[in-house]
């Protein structure tokens, strides 16, 4: 019986350091991939860095260039799409925050907003070509933005509902006690208080689209010389390295190199960016 | 008197002005979503019309003879993504016991943070990691080993048989596996954190082991967040685009095996539309987009409700 006793504890102890052992060996699994491409982008990245690909356009294969009109119209399609993309999540996320604690409005939208989250973007950018390039007849930069601003949209909007409602309400009661009409409470109170946490949504919706390749590939297209005119096709950072990646010319795949090193910079810093400002804004409450 | 009810007629307007816009964009929002379905219906509609339902049971893809049929890409879609999720689940539990579980105090917030920089970097590099560094890797090593002996096994070993060529159907769906860990990870961890310190510190006072309470107590208490987690995860998976079209190899056959090229409805899409021409080419291919759409909105509604349902039972709870 004894035995028997040990024989099974034995075992449970040996489950259990296996299981834990597998459990730290996953960490090390995804920690190694991280490391991996990191790696990577770097040493290739910085190899094929030069001033040449901030200050050239984007060459035809063979020839010496950079990626500046890509890097350019990376900007103004992400400025765009934030301008067009924040009013229209913060006003959302106002809506459900604050009046949506009746009628079905408030949860069908949290819920729609939701999938959108996590929607596939190829199929924003899909929607988009119908929209706005199928009916007028031609890429344009302003489908760009537009796609964009489809994504930035369920972030802001994510970001803005938690944010408010994180606010606690004693201060709207308050400022409601004062006299203020809810929407003056609403403006200069409640916005105020969320600021930072408004803000930070912001910068990751900002660093969401600015890697993103597939709603562009078919709104904004792509376009060998300057421009910045977002009427036509315009280039973007990300489809550049598309392009230039699957090419079997090696000058564009180390452009691409050099412009993934780019994007990837900007989105990560962008990430950590925000998330030390929510950290540094959480520790202040 | 009379401006001092003026202005209270003011304000009431000015609030009832600021409730309806934000209700208009509130409203915009959630039309959004039936607005993208319409949009693709309405586009399908001459690839639908032209091959009816057959359209998704067909393998056929014939520009040249404007033969489509959607069975291809719908099958590599499921594929990947489940290659992605037999790989990512367990590796995010396992990161998730990890962190709840294993890892001291002040290793909690690093590797967070690192796990986080995965879901960061943009689909695009793992595309180009996967198509110039882990693919060649992957033909010259794996790839080999895994043909001498799974190949060989009975039923199965058909699915791992193929040339040694990098890209393919398997390395699509382990670099979507790298790509929904965090996703996964931080759900499962977000939902253990729920679990009661009461429930855990019971389990441990009567003598379980660490594994014990996480498969006894923690995994049974949370299990609809964790499957929420999983089909969140799955959500990201089939709608991925760039990565699994650097790697998938964009051929339209049908193949049992694994290691050959394939096709996901999103490299599809990537790699066809711009250069679709004619209305039922590009048509075929809004078809694909709308079922993507379609699929995702089903399992991502899923993942939705199942991390609601848990949400509100904790609510009762506490």
């Amino acid at each position: 019986m004894i035995n028997f006793d040990t024989k099974r504890y034995a075992r449970r102890k040996f489950i259990n350091a296996l299981t834990l052992t597998l459990s730290v060996l996953t960490v090390a699994f995804a920690l190694m991939f991280l490391i991996w491409i990191l790696w990577t982008l770097f040493s290739q990245g910085l190899s094929h860095l030069s001033l040449g690909v901030f200050t050239k356009m984007t060459p035809p294969p063979g020839s010496d260039g950079g990626l500046l009109n890509a890097i350019v119209g990376s900007l103004y399609m992400v400025v765009f799409a934030t301008l067009i993309g924040t009013p229209v999540g913060i006003l959302a996320g106002t809506y459900l925050a604050e009046y949506g604690k009746s009628g079905w409005l408030a949860p069908t939208t949290r819920f729609v907003n939701d999938i959108l989250l996590s929607a596939p973007s190829i199929v924003i950018g899909l929607f988009v070509y119908e929209v706005a390039v199928h009916t007028v007849g031609h890429f344009s930069g302003w489908a760009g933005s537009f796609a964009l601003s489809l994504l930035v949209i369920p972030v802001v909007v994510r970001t803005t509902e938690n944010m408010m409602t994180l606010v606690p309400s004693t201060l709207r009661e308050a400022a409601s006690a004062l006299g203020a009409p809810y929407w003056k409470v609403i403006v200069n109170v409640v916005y105020k208080s969320a600021r930072t946490g408004i803000l930070t949504g912001l910068l990751l919706a900002v660093a969401r689209i600015s890697g993103e390749t597939a709603p562009l590939l078919f709104t904004a297209l792509n376009n060998q010389f300057w421009s910045t005119d977002l009427g036509k096709p315009i280039a973007s950072l990300a489809v550049v390295i598309f392009q230039f990646a699957m090419s079997p010319y090696e000058d564009w795949q180390h452009l691409a190199w050099a412009g993934a090193l780019l994007i990837t910079l900007f989105v990560l810093g962008l990430n950590i960016l925000a998330r030390t400002l929510f950290r540094q804004n959480q520790s202040q409450h | 008197m009379s401006t001092a009810s003026q202005t209270t007629n003011m304000g009431a307007k000015l609030d009832k002005l600021f409730r309806n816009t934000t209700m208009v964009f509130a409203f915009l929002v959630f039309v959004l979503l039936f607005g993208i379905i319409a949009t693709l219906f309405i586009g399908s509609l001459p690839a639908l019309k032209a091959f009816g339902p057959a359209f998704f049971t067909s393998a056929e893809w014939n520009p040249v003879t404007i033969d489509f049929g959607g069975l291809v890409p719908i099958y590599g879609t499921f594929v990947t993504a489940l290659i992605a999720m037999l790989i990512g689940v367990p590796v995010s539990f396992g990161i998730a016991i990890f962190i709840t579980e294993l890892s001291p105090n002040w290793l909690k917030r690093p590797i967070g943070v690192a796990i986080e920089l995965l879901a960061g970097i943009p689909s695009i590099i793992y595309g180009m990691w996967g198509l110039f560094v882990f693919a060649p890797l992957f033909a010259d090593h794996v790839q080999p080993w895994i043909n001498d002996n799974l190949g060989e096994l009975p039923v199965v070993g058909v699915v791992f048989q193929g040339p040694p060529m990098g890209i393919g159907m398997l390395t699509a769906g382990f670099i979507l596996a790298i790509m929904v860990i965090p996703f996964t990870a931080s759900v499962m961890r977000d939902v253990f954190e729920i679990v009661p310190n009461m429930l855990k510190e019971s389990a441990y006072g009567l003598g379980s082991t660490t594994w014990e309470v996480v498969w006894n107590v923690v995994l049974p208490y949370t299990k609809t967040g964790v499957i929420g987690g999983i089909m969140l995860g799955l959500g990201r998976a089939l709608g991925e685009t760039m990565a699994v079209t650097f790697v998938i190899g964009n051929a339209h056959e049908l193949s049992s095996s694994l290691m050959m090229p394939g096709n996901t409805i999103s490299s599809a899409l990537a790699n066809e539309f711009t250069e679709a021409v004619g209305d039922v080419y590009s048509s075929s291919l809004i078809t694909l987009g709308l079922t993507l759409f379609v699929i995702t909105f089903i399992v991502l509604s899923l993942a939705k409700l199942l991390l609601i349902r848990l949400s509100m039972r904790e609510g009762k709870q506490s």
